[in-house]
């Protein structure tokens, strides 16, 4: 049994087709890792255990039945605990919304389905996604596989975790603001935040509307590719979705990256990086440019308004987002108050974690009146200069690297009591949601501490394949993503 | 000191689609509590809006209709505040690109210019139990059947210069938005809902008063008073040499004045920005174009060709394109080759009499075009007399007839037989001998009664002129 845990989803698609193995043997194999290594690592909210049975029996049915089986048949996925599932819980990690069961799928979760996924659990995240360790959960801390003093990232850090850890074969996330890229560099896999529209956010609890995308997390990059075609299309229920065709990823994965012009930006490879990411990131272009890519610096001086952009527009989004949670119709509610106010003032108030009541504050303060022009409209302003900053640049490079995060994973409680430190660890992967950009991170190396550090690779918009096709290259051309957690590598 | 009242309307109008402005649930009136909503509607997390382009539609027809500027580009914002009713927090709205903008409608040669008018959510309802308000309430609930619904919000500029001038704008309006069937118009149901910005200044003087905002007006009538209320209101504070505070007040249909809302509840900063989840939207002209030409006559329009074609007084047209239903009939009438004053007569005057005595609007009635113009006819070739025509043109009304047939069911037929006639005349005189005396003792008054009797006794067939005849040379013998 244990030999299923940690495959690919090209080696179980084999197995299973060759009726080597039942849908319902990798199910059982799964659960049985989770119950060993979940109690320490606790990456999961809840395990959709009826739900994971009912579709591995529906797989089981089309193997026996000798149906082509679809493209994500029998693969056991996460999905983080913001996106919706009817039947189940989606908490978000809050305590306003333990309670919350939606009774409508997410679109992404229907096409999972339809393509023949098992739904093993829903993710711990940081509060509504806002964080960069998990920290910020309303019920747990979820740990590092790596070493288990240390965060796993976030805010999808139960995704990344659940994927590195081998619990599932691999993951959906929701990127903010780094939110999958930062917790995929920590916890050494691979992890993709689309072009914005690429996937529907119908289903998805928004944090901030503009920037929030769903995307896959994997082991491997040919896994984050076949997901990617899954989840990704035209949705009419979502107004802002991209009714553009799309391509079958996995064929993009060419291993060729001959001529590709690649620029590393300069402003996220100096200051502020640890010397040992930098370092692996130096070395990956060097590979890169090895692989026949032409790699060259480049300057991107609006990026370092990137960060206090980011933290003007998202929680303006978000203090209207997560007004919705006001006691009145679902989720928590004080129980005491003598009147409507104090009714919504207290549910709020010992609902929300502290973080959260932050972002709203910040938000509400920066579309107040007499501080609009200022922060909000001014934000909006400078991220239009961010997004044609990167369009000039894509004008000359096919693709821009740099770090996914300053450093590797750091330990519980070392940055929770400074939130500009903890800012501070999105400074790379901001830019790229502001812009509406498709990016991801892949493991490049491993720190003194023996911590994965992660590449991020930028492409220009709906440049989603040319992404994928030179992360597989690196990969294919590297060792890093062979290495596994000890909790995989001892399964 | 002499003061002039300036008045500007912002109206609720609630468009005709079939559902809701950003989901698909039904958007008509009625339902169980909570019946018509589905997740989008009632701002559960993680669900998304879609913009309904009916909605968007009939908001280009009403602009059109309004003599608007259509944008090119308009966008959706989203208005912060909280309260029970209003699902998400945030009500989806339009803030500075408002789909319509610079308009005019026309009342009694005035021009009352339309500074914009822009699409938006309803919110839900509150019940309260044991209070009239959220205040003081035992407890209250929520539906949300009316969420989502859409509204084109129509903001007038302050031109209007008195309450009952207030008045005929609002009819005007509502006229308006029933001929281009975008809306019910019922205010009673909350179909079309209207507040009032009041202010008032020395006449001759420039700058504009202080104003108050009047809500709560759920009638024609109420509208007025209100205004009224609060101009009287305004002018005696200034009068005492007292200041007007800028504030919302609520009317009190049965105080007959207005009171200052509590400040708490409209102390609102609605931190509008642009709403993330739906995207700007392009009104290709082409669409414009083809709303346009889609638009039906308006009141106006109607109004004129009924005193240019049809020779109707001004004010008998007015009258009759007040009601869209009513003056389509008319038409269908002429069309039908009806003689159009006393159509129009027989419509404003016996039909109107009779849809307001049996609560009915005239879609329920069964009167056809045909039946009028032969009606009409029979009245004017002496068949039946005006008396009796009402009381055919009743039982058309009432269910599906012919006019001759009805005529001779009910033996409506005009009495112009003037041997019968004479006997009739002959029995009523001596029967009443006494009255008989006092005429020919010159109190010639008496004569009324005895036409009054012929007439009872003859079920009002008999034809008046024939009837006067008679008695003439009867009582002159
Ligand atoms: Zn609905």
């Amino acid at each position: 049994m244990k030999e299923l845990v940690g495959k690919s989803v090209q080696e179980l698609r084999a197995l299973l087709g060759g009726k080597a193995v039942s849908a319902r043997e990798v199910l059982a194999a799964h659960r049985q890792h989770i119950d060993s290594v979940e109690p320490e690592l606790q990456a999961f909210n809840c395990l959709t255990e009826d739900l994971a049975a009912r579709q591995a029996a529906r797989v089981d049915k089309l193997i026996a039945d000798g149906e082509v089986l679809p493209p994500l048949a029998g693969v056991p996925i996460a999905l983080k605990d913001n996106i919706c599932v009817p039947g189940y819980p989606t908490t978000c990690s809050s305590r306003i919304l333990e309670s919350y069961r939606p009774p409508y799928q997410a679109t992404v979760a229907e096409r999972l389905q339809e393509a023949g996924a098992i739904f093993v659990g829903k993710t711990n995240l940081d509060e509504f996604a806002m964080g960069s360790s998990t920290e910020n959960s309303g019920f747990k801390p979820t740990r590092n596989p790596w070493n288990t003093a240390m965060v796993p990232g976030g805010s999808s850090g139960g995704s990344a975790v659940a994927v590195a850890s081998g619990m599932s074969v691999i993951a959906l996330g929701s990127d903010t603001g780094g939110s999958i890229r930062q917790p995929a560099s920590f916890c050494g896999v691979a992890g993709m935040k689309p072009t914005y529209g690429r996937v529907s956010r119908f289903g998805l609890v928004a944090f901030a509307s503009s920037l929030d995308q769903i995307g896959p997390l994997g082991r491997c990059l040919e896994d984050v590719a076949i997901t990617l075609s899954v989840i990704s299309g035209h949705d009419g229920k979502d107004s802002t979705s991209l009714s553009l065709p799309v391509p079958e990823y996995v064929k993009e994965l060419t291993g060729d990256v001959e001529g590709l012009r690649i620029g590393v930006i300069s402003e996220l490879t100096g200051q502020g990086m640890d010397a040992e990411v930098l370092e692996s990131v130096e070395l990956a272009a060097r590979q890169l440019g090895q692989l026949g890519a032409g790699v060259e610096e480049v300057s991107l001086p609006a990026t370092r308004h990137a960060l206090a952009v980011y933290y003007l527009i998202a929680t303006a989004e978000a203090s209207a987002n997560l007004a919705r949670y006001d006691g009145v119709k679902y989720g928590y509610r004080h129980r005491q108050a003598e009147d409507l106010l104090s009714m919504y003032r207290a549910s709020r108030q010992e609902g929300f974690g502290v973080e959260v009541k932050r972002r709203i504050m910040l938000g509400t303060y920066a579309l107040s009146s007499g501080y609009y022009d200022a922060y909000y409209k001014k934000a909006q302003q400078v991220r239009r200069l961010i997004k044609e900053e990167f369009d000039r640049a894509f004008a000359r490079f096919d693709l821009l690297v740099c770090p996914t995060s300053p450093t590797v994973a750091f330990e519980f409680g070392a940055r929770t009591g400074d939130p500009l430190q903890m800012y501070l660890s999105d400074i790379a992967t901001i830019p790229v949601n502001l812009a509406g950009l498709p990016g991801i991170s892949i493991p490049c190396g491993f720190g003194k501490s023996g911590l994965p550090i992660g590449l991020q690779l930028i492409g220009p918009t709906l440049g989603d394949a040319q992404v994928l096709r030179a992360a597989h290259a690196f990969e294919q051309a590297t060792e890093f993503h062979k290495k596994r957690s000890p909790v995989l590598s001892a399964a | 000191m002499n003061y002039e009242p300036v008045i500007g309307l912002e109206v609720h109008a609630q468009l005709k689609t079939k559902s809701k402005i950003f989901c698909s649930c039904p958007a008509g009136f009625g339902g169980n509590p909570n019946e018509h909503v589905c997740p989008v509607c009632i701002g559960m997390p993680g669900v998304l809006p879609v913009l309904n382009r009916r909605a968007v539609e009939l908001a280009i027809r009403s602009g059109l209709a309004l003599n608007c500027e259509i944008a090119e580009i308009t966008k959706f914002d989203r208005k912060n505040y909280f309260y029970p009713d209003l699902p998400k927090g945030y009500q989806i709205s339009q803030y500075d690109q408002p789909i319509c903008r610079r308009g005019h409608l026309t009342i009694g040669g005035k021009e009352i210019r339309i500074h914009r008018a822009h699409l938006e959510e309803d919110a839900g309802k509150l019940v309260h139990a044991g209070a009239a308000g959220l205040h003081g309430s035992e407890y209250s609930l929520v539906d949300f059947n009316r969420s989502g619904v859409p509204l084109l919000e129509i903001v007038s500029e302050p031109d209007i210069s008195s309450a009952e001038e207030a008045r005929c704008y609002l009819m005007e309006l509502r006229n308006i938005l029933r001929y281009i069937d975008v809306c019910d118009g019922n205010l009673e149901e909350g179909s079309f809902r209207c507040d009032a910005n009041v202010s008032v200044r020395p006449v001759g003087q420039k700058e504009l008063g202080t104003k108050t905002e009047i809500k709560n007006m759920n009638s024609f009538r109420a509208v007025q008073r209100a205004i009224q209320s609060e101009i009287d209101r305004q002018v005696a504070a200034l009068e005492r040499g007292e200041r007007i505070v800028q504030e919302t007040r609520l009317w009190n249909e049965a105080t007959g004045t207005t009171h200052p809302m509590r400040s708490k509840e409209e102390a609102h900063d609605y931190r509008y920005f642009p709403e993330p989840d739906l995207v700007p939207l392009v009104v290709e002209r082409e669409w414009v174009n083809e709303v346009s030409a889609g638009l039906p006559e308006l009141p106006e329009q109607r109004r004129t060709r009924y005193v240019e074609q049809h020779e109707l007084s001004p004010e008998d047209a007015c009258l009759l394109a007040e009601s869209k239903e009513l003056s389509d009939f008319f038409d269908r009438a002429m069309l039908a080759g009806a003689p159009a004053k006393a159509a129009a007569n027989l419509l404003m005057g016996p039909t109107v009499w009779y849809l307001n005595e049996n609560k009915i609007e005239f879609s329920q009635t069964h009167i056809t075009p045909e039946n009028m113009k032969d009606l009409i006819e029979a009245l004017n070739a002496g068949t039946l007399s005006s008396s009796t025509a009402k009381q055919v043109l009743f039982e058309l009304l009432k269910a599906p007839g012919d006019v001759q047939a009805i005529v001779k069911e009910k033996g409506l037929a005009q009495m112009s037989d003037e041997k019968g006639l004479t006997e009739v005349v002959s029995k009523v005189l001596t029967d009443n001998p006494a009255q008989v005396s006092d005429f020919r003792g010159g109190k010639t008054k008496v004569r009324q009664f005895f036409f009054g009797e012929v007439m009872k006794a003859t079920r009002g067939t008999a034809n008046p002129q024939m009837v006067n005849k008679i008695l003439d040379e009867l009582l002159t013998r």
